[in-house]
């Protein structure tokens, strides 16, 4: 008898009578939700700023990073200084300072944006960067986890993931620390 | 083997140093508080409980359909699903991938799962070198320890331990306990290990049946970091952790952060469908012992556990005996009903490590009704155990005296005179387990019915 036969034969013995599946209920959400964003994106020490248009999102790189710092951007509208395509391997990824992603969903009242593969390019791309940057746009936000997986198809991509901010830990004494192995910094910009 | 220690004797020891006891007690009702707070921003918290309590019901009621839907979904996806009843063939398969795909360097993020199954110490046995990523597990494995918290590992350290471990291992400056230095140290450290990886590990929090993924959940995202640049991933994943679909997990990642450390959502929250183009996934699903918790009707619904560590939090008992106490891979209330069903003899005393106070249950967001288990527990061992003397006879002794209200005055009267008159050493010996810590209270002079006697004409 294989491990899988004698696992499941001990559950058929064991297992109580089937219990029901309940039911999805919705939960509304009324909030105004890019306020709610940006408090639930800095709970979790994210910055979330609303912005007109992409030339602020340059301005602040501008301001924020320097022409010889590693900028890998997946967005038109906000350009970088090295193209992505050419990294075969995500340890080629090792040396970026700043990852701009254009995000699909925010949900308001945690922060966390789904990324699904394809706007990752490499799924290492928004762990391995230093600094990340996701672009919204405010009409892709939603109130709540609820309302996102409602929406897509985790199965679609071999790969998807609702990050909420930057890297962080508390391991030494409880004390939050930003920039546990992953981005040091995670700034959201909610566009019109 | 020697026998492992009761907890009581366990906790004894943690307990000899006040400052880290009373700093441990402190902080972990801190993250309990802040469990509070964050709970009741969500005006259906109590609902998303009991769904998420239905659902688990359903899933443990249903197991061998969802897991052979799920390893159905899970392989047509491309993902390898090897099956294991116990620690050993976990143990084993995850070495034969190892070899079998030639890794040399491997890293792993957090699993209670592996360390369940001894993981570590078996693959170091073989030769290999395996790095625990996640800050906390780090520094306990540089420091040869285990988990004291399943969410927390390294919580029974202060900063200048974790310095004086850092300065042997990673070179940090003597003396130097700043976390902001220290965790960019381990930054550095880590990241030459995931850079060099050929393999990663990582634990499963929860399996989707219907799409064949599962999603694992970090603040560090060393998961990610680990699995995105290794060719092979090994994913450990215990029978229970499945839910039925996708979007079960809007309730679960709700309820999962908030209730292990008050914040809304793990940073990361990553769902693994299919390996990266020609890279390798495998997932290992893991019995040892879970389906003869299942056939145990009234521990069945430990099994619902999403090991977020709530009950720790808040346990009263916990928070002042700490995780080494419990001995157990899984400490704290939850522990106490889990490890009794993998070996009752060597956890006898966990049930009894409680007040039965049922802050466990009340924080749970399964809805384990973890103290009635514990209850029951005590009943078991009490029946099936070694018959302890001292309790027994205290028993049959305080049933006559209570059973006879002449005798019961008489003893009051003799107790309250003898202990008014008593030396000091008398009361407080070692045979006064509850007065090796606290003050019996002050001797009345007369009983409540004496006084009721006088004074209720009054």
């Amino acid at each position: 008898m294989s491990s899988k036969e004698r696992i499941l034969a001990a559950i058929q013995q064991n297992k109580p009578d089937l219990l029901p599946l309940p039911e999805q209920p919705e939960f509304p959400y009324d909030s105004d939700l890019p306020a709610q964003y940006a408090i639930g994106l800095s709970g979790n020490g994210g910055k979330c700023l609303e912005v007109g248009g992409p030339e602020e999102v340059l301005a602040f790189i501008k301001e924020h990073f320097r022409e010889s710092q590693m900028i890998v951007s997946l967005s038109e509208s906000v350009p970088g200084n090295f193209n992505v395509a050419m990294a075969e391997d995500p340890h080629e990824l090792e040396h970026v300072d700043l990852a701009i992603l254009e995000g699909d969903w925010g949900v308001a009242e945690n922060g966390a944006i789904w990324l699904p593969e394809e706007k990752l390019h490499h799924r290492a791309l928004p762990f391995i960067a230093q600094h990340l940057i996701v672009l919204l746009k405010k009409d892709r936000l939603l109130g709540n986890m609820h309302e996102v997986y409602a929406r897509i198809d985790v199965q679609a991509p071999g790969y998807g993931v609702f990050i909420a901010g930057p890297s962080k830990t508390a391991d030494i004494e409880q004390s939050l620390i930003i920039g546990a192995h992953g981005p040091r910094s995670m700034t959201v910009f909610l566009l019109d | 083997m020697k026998p492992a220690p009761t907890h009581a004797a366990a906790a004894e020891e943690f307990l000899k140093d006040s400052e880290r006891s009373h700093w441990h007690d402190e902080t972990l009702w801190h993250v309990r508080s802040k469990r509070d707070v964050s709970a009741q921003k969500i005006p259906e918290w109590e609902q998303l409980r009991t769904l998420a309590s239905q659902i688990k019901d359903h899933v443990l009621s249903n197991l061998d359909t969802l897991l052979l839907q799920f390893e159905k979904n899970a392989t047509a996806n491309g993902i390898e699903v090897l099956w294991a009843k116990d620690a050993q063939e976990h143990n084993e398969h995850v070495l034969r991938i190892l070899e079998e795909n030639q890794v040399k360097q491997l890293v792993k993020s957090k699993s209670i799962l592996t360390e369940e199954c001894g993981l570590n110490h078996f693959l170091e046995d073989k030769g290999y070198d395996v790095v625990d990523t996640d800050l906390g597990e780090r520094i306990i494995q540089f420091n040869k320890q285990v988990p004291s918290h399943i969410v927390m590992p390294a919580i029974h350290l202060k900063k200048k331990e974790i310095g004086a471990i850092f300065h042997k291992h990673l070179g940090t400056e003597e003396g130097a306990d700043d976390p902001q230095y220290l965790t960019e140290a381990a930054r550095q450290h880590l990241r030459q290990k995931f850079i060099h990886a050929h393999a990663a590990i990582t634990g499963v929090n929860f399996g989707i049946a219907e799409t064949g993924g599962f999603v694992v959940c970090t603040n560090e995202g060393n998961a990610d970091m680990g699995t995105h640049l290794a060719d092979i991933h090994i994913a450990c994943m215990g029978i229970e952790k499945l839910v039925p679909r996708a979007a079960d997990l809007g309730i679960f990642l709700r309820l999962l952060a908030r209730s292990a450390t008050g914040q809304s959502i793990t940073n990361y929250n990553s769902h693994f469908h299919r390996p990266r183009n020609g890279k390798k996934m495998y997932l290992i699903l893991v019995d040892n012992g879970r389906t003869k918790q299942l056939g145990r009707e009234d521990f069945r619904n430990s099994l619902k556990c999403i090991r977020c560590g709530a009950c720790m939090n808040t346990c009263p008992i916990y928070r002042r005996s700490s995780g080494f106490s419990y001995n157990s891979t899984v400490p704290g209330p939850i522990g106490s009903i889990l490890s009794p069903g993998m070996d009752l003899k060597k956890h006898s005393t966990l049930p009894f490590a409680s007040t039965l106070c049922g802050s466990c249950s009340d924080v749970c967001p399964v809805k384990i009704n973890i103290h009635e288990q514990l209850y029951k527990w005590r009943q078991v061992i009490t029946k099936e155990g070694p018959p302890q003397a001292s309790k027994k006879w205290a028993m049959r002794f305080g049933g006559q005296v209570m059973s006879k209200p002449r005798l019961f005055d008489l003893m009051g009267k003799m107790a309250r005179k003898s202990l008014s008159i008593s030396p000091r050493g008398f009361v407080y010996n070692s045979f006064n387990a509850w007065g090796k810590h606290r003050e019996l209270p002050e001797v009345p002079k007369e009983s409540f019915k004496d006084w009721y006697k006088k004074n209720r004409n009054q």
